[in-house]
């Protein structure tokens, strides 16, 4: 531990979330006894955000809490909660949790003159006592200001009153607030301003038809704290799921391991096969023989005594059987030994960030030795370029954790050369890459295969030619004449 | 004013609750207030009460109290609350709709 990792640690007791990776954002959790303001637009997500701090307490650390709500009655967040799997009601009649129900009230109401909220103070206090808390939470502040409509420098000294008493007492505080729109003042009432030690703004941003949430650090008093959005999700079972992404070190080991690509004339390429713990990226125009190389891949680890699994986003679980066994490939007898894993899913079936959960929690399940996704392109075409770049890193950095070989796809838009997109956004995270280009040589077609970049190792720079037939791939000799890959254009002509 | 023509005296039943924090400004004002209010209507059978919620804080929860001093008052079935230092003697009858003394028969 490095001295300036003591001093935080001295000065700062840290309360986690237990959203993962969130706390990693934060440096380990909020600073114990601080309060925090979390704005988000409506339905961004602060009351599942808010309500998770205090389970996750109650679960995970064996710190009790107390929810204060101000916008519906006790009884509608118990129902509303119910589908992340959190049983507040139970919670309750054990004594871990307790409410403060400080929604409006159905009486006909005038408000003249001074007045103070020492009134929900000392039923919060009182709260606090009952179940011997550590956790508050206070959602939303909005409507507390809509209530006393008229009052809001009252509201302002009280709050700030109210926040002060609460942190004196050792209590971590969490207050929502709404906020008008995505990327303007950071709370209405602008609360932050009087009441926040810390600030974590919630986003829920529609870009090109698809919503993308986001959790930002605003502020971090006293406090070192990671900076920009990340991505996250709301699951159900399970609330707020953050994606890691800044959090993320390249802490990776990397290992000299090789393993097959099941092709040996491609392992030979390569130098004596990939490693172990990296992730190769196979280019290629459509009909080049991506997913050939991806069966080959998953029969060769099978074949070597390994566990494969496999992403598949363009194609249908009979249409990967059909071909492989056209390939001569048992996809049918893999699966049925427990050895392979096919999961097809539409691309637009879910966002980017579910995508990725669903692989990390497969993944974390089935165990796998190597794993293939075909295509990220198909992947792609749903998210925005920044989602689409979030979700590689995690999806790289997530299978080199893991210590797994992985394969990704990625088709290139025109047929002959050519670069995609996603070429561009993936050639930097990934450790090798393998193009398939289809090759004009006087008036024939060839497919050609290079193996443009292979991290930590020689390989070939050669182009070699190669022929599919329904025992696979045939890997054939190097083109005499070196034709041009990213243009297509045979050298013969241009000279 | 709308509760004006429906005014009833403070009768047999009917509840005055007053809920104040300690001994704030604010509360010992309303305190005042309320007395001057109780000389002033027709304050026959009706039952009155001053609760601290710094001492009893279920009694504020049971009551849904947020703000102090908070008038509460309860008359056949209808509850009506006034929030703030109960100041505006006037403003506060025709809102409870309470006929002051001498003005009805």
């Amino acid at each position: 531990m490095t001295s300036q990792e003591i001093d935080a640690a001295d000065v700062l007791d840290r309360v986690k979330t237990g959203v993962k990776a969130f706390d990693d954002l934060v440096m380990g959790g909020f600073p114990r006894a601080r309060t925090t303001v979390v704005g988000g637009t409506p339905g961004s997500g602060k009351t599942v955000f808010a309500t998770q701090f205090l389970v996750h307490g109650i679960t995970m650390f064996g710190e009790r809490g107390v929810l204060v709500t101000f916008e519906e009655p006790p009884r509608d967040i118990e129902a509303n909660m119910r589908s992340f799997g959190w049983d507040l009601r139970r919670w309750r009649e054990q004594g871990a949790l307790a409410f403060v129900d400080a929604s409006p009230p159905a009486n006909d109401e005038l408000v003249i003159g001074d007045f103070d909220l020492a009134g929900l103070l000392a039923r919060i206090q009182h709260a606090v006592k009952t179940v011997n808390a550590r956790r508050v939470v206070l959602d939303s502040l909005t409507q507390l200001f809509d209530h006393f409509i008229g009052e809001p420098k009252i509201l302002r000294r009280e709050l700030f009153h109210i926040s002060s008493a609460l942190k004196k007492s050792g209590l971590t505080v969490l207050m929502t607030a709404e906020r008008n729109s995505e990327y303007g003042e950071i709370t209405r009432h602008r609360l932050e301003e009087f009441v926040a030690d810390n600030v974590v703004i919630l986003r829920n941003v529609l870009q090109r038809e698809k919503r993308r949430r986001t959790i930002e650090v605003l502020k971090m008093r006293g406090s070192h704290h990671a900076e920009g959005e990340a991505p996250f999700t709301l699951v159900a079972n399970q609330g707020v799921v953050a994606v890691p992404l800044s959090s993320l070190r390249l802490e990776q080991q990397s290992s000299m391991v090789r393993v097959t690509s099941g092709n040996p004339a491609i392992d030979e390429m390569c130098g004596g096969g990939f490693f172990r713990d990296s992730v190769t990226l196979v280019s290629g125009a459509t009909g080049t023989g991506k997913t050939l190389l991806v069966t080959n891949f998953l029969a060769g680890g099978v074949a070597a005594g390994e566990k494969a699994i496999l992403f598949g986003y363009e194609e249908s679980k009979g249409q990967l059987f059909r071909n492989a066994s056209g390939w001569g490939v048992d996809f049918a007898k893999m699966q049925e030994d427990g050895r392979l894993k096919i999961i097809c899913l539409y691309p637009e079936a879910q966002g980017l960030p579910d995508h990725l959960l669903t692989i990390e929690s497969l993944v974390d399940e089935f165990r796998p030795n190597r794993i293939a996704i075909d295509s990220l392109s198909a992947l792609e075409r749903i998210a925005p370029d920044t989602g689409f770049r979030e979700f590689l890193i995690s999806l790289t950095s997530f299978i080199k954790k893991r210590e797994i070989a992985g394969l990704c796809t990625a088709t290139s838009k025109s047929l002959i050369g050519g670069e995609s997109a996603s070429e561009q956004h993936i050639s930097t995270l990934t450790d090798s890459i393998i193009l398939l280009r289809y090759i004009q040589e006087h008036d024939t077609m060839h497919r050609g295969l290079m193996v443009l970049k292979m991290r930590g190792s020689e390989h070939a720079k050669e182009i070699r030619r190669f022929t599919i037939d329904s025992r696979g791939m045939h890997l054939g000799e190097p083109f005499a004449d070196a034709p041009n890959v990213f243009t297509g254009t045979d050298n013969d002509f241009t000279r | 004013m709308v509760h004006a023509d429906k005014a009833t005296p403070l009768v047999t039943g009917s509840v005055l609750r007053l809920y104040v924090a300690g001994n704030s400004a604010s509360s010992r004002q309303a305190v005042q207030n309320l007395k001057r209010l109780q000389m002033l209507i027709k304050a026959e059978g009706g039952h009155v009460e001053i609760i601290d919620v710094l001492a009893n804080p279920e009694l504020a929860e049971k009551d849904s109290i947020l703000a102090t001093p908070t008038l509460c008052y309860e008359h056949s079935g209808r509850h009506r609350r006034i929030v703030g230092d109960l100041s505006d003697t006037k403003k506060i009858l025709v809102f409870l709709g309470i006929e002051m003394k001498g003005t009805a028969a």
